[in-house]
């Protein structure tokens, strides 16, 4: 199993973000769409992987809730760009064996008649590997 | 004029009508749009991970495809746009992921050629708002429209390069063009949901009711948007007022729209 600073560095490593440059602004957690639905908001997502505080983000529900709309990624003033982090770890989750969060087998369940192709993919990418 | 033309899946099946109504409108406005062979799907979101290269194969060879021929690919899906565009990016700017993509690639290796332009532009800049403006023989005078840009149309802005980010015109710029009115609303560039909505619906009534409901405060009579998500998250939702794809509008307005 990956130590704390190593999995620190495989999502530094992922995501090409230095949360160093962070100012703490909190702009990120502001414009983000899903923030009601998130445990850990993005701006807690920038500090925790910075202080190695990885395994709780791991575990976290707030990794499937981020919308990929790249809006704190747009706005961050530092270039920080926070969802780049929260995919990093995801990926970090779903990439573990078993831990695919959604299978085939869940999708008739979801379907309605208007159901676009483009949810399925996207749901598909997002949450298993 | 001959473009590359990327439709996707969904325009393959539930969105229909954004593909069939961007061809008949490119003809009559004397662009033909040559499809890709044999491609796949984008796979609707774009990975920011740099480690992540089987997942972005199908858009290099969609935009490598496109290089053979030298022509500019066109794309009209809101997500494939995002995905093949940021891909192209990466294909450009990280040399890393470029040398990495090329090992998969029998032939020639790719290195960003390709000049992506999302239909809108398409219009704006090789056609042109002037010209569809002459083109228009019913056009849609009075009608009050909403503008849904969501969020994978215009960001990250950087990378897409295609409007001001957070104060664009282009979709209200076509408006005009095909003589309605453009109601502009403050949500017009927040995100609908998207996939969430499988896994929570309830996020996505609550983003999408807000996006609709401040357009309808505004005076729309109608939205408009790119995107097959944020119409099926519009509407499963509730919208007041109907949802619509920009390309039917188009069809509508040059008069090549059936029925």
């Amino acid at each position: 199993m990956h130590n704390s600073n190593n999995m620190k560095e495989e999502i530094i490593r992922i995501s090409g973000v230095n949360p160093t440059k962070c100012m703490r602004c909190g702009k990120c957690s502001a414009t983000c769409p899903a923030y009601d639905e998130m445990e850990y908001h993005p701006h807690q997502f920038v500090y925790m992987v910075e202080s190695g505080d990885i395994e709780p983000l791991l575990n976290s529900e707030s990794l499937y809730r981020c919308l990929t709309c790249f809006a704190c990624i747009e706005r961050c003033p530092r270039s920080v760009e926070p969802a780049k982090l929260v995919e990093a770890v995801r990926l970090m989750a779903v990439r573990r064996q078993g831990a695919n969060r959604m299978t085939a087998n869940d999708v008739p369940a979801k379907l309605d008649d208007e159901t676009p192709q483009q949810l399925l993919v996207s749901a598909f990418r997002k949450y298993t590997k | 004029m001959i473009l590359s033309y990327f439709p996707g899946c969904t325009l393959k099946n539930k969105a229909r009508d954004l593909d069939e109504y961007a061809r008949k409108s490119a003809e009559a406005l004397g662009v033909t749009l040559e499809e890709i062979e044999n491609w796949q799907c984008c796979g609707g979101v774009f990975t920011t991970a740099k480690d992540e290269i089987a997942t972005k194969l199908s858009s290099v060879r969609i935009l490598k495809a496109a290089a053979e021929k030298s022509q500019a690919l066109v794309t009209v899906c809101s997500a494939c746009h995002n995905v093949v565009k940021q891909t192209n990016h990466a294909m450009q700017n990280d040399a890393e992921f470029a040398g990495k993509v090329n090992r998969y690639m029998a032939e020639e290796p790719y290195a960003g050629e390709t000049s992506v332009y999302h239909y809108l532009e398409m219009l704006r800049d090789l056609v042109g708002f002037d010209k569809i403006r002459e083109a228009v023989k019913n056009p849609l005078t009075g009608k009050k429209i909403a503008a849904y840009y969501g969020c994978l149309l215009l960001r990250p802005g950087k990378v897409m390069a295609m409007d001001d980010v957070e104060n664009p015109r282009i979709m209200e710029d076509f408006i005009r063009a095909i003589g309605a009115e453009p109601v502009v609303y403050a949500m017009r560039n927040e995100c609908c949901g998207g996939y969430v909505t499988m896994e929570s619906p309830s996020l996505a009534k609550k983003k999408s009711t807000a996006v609709c409901e401040n357009a309808v405060a505004g005076g729309a009579e109608m939205l408009v948007t790119a995107c097959p998500l944020c119409r099926y998250n519009l509407e499963k939702n509730g919208a007041t007022v109907p949802v619509v794809y920009f390309t039917e509008l188009l069809a509508e307005a040059l008069g090549v729209k059936e029925g």
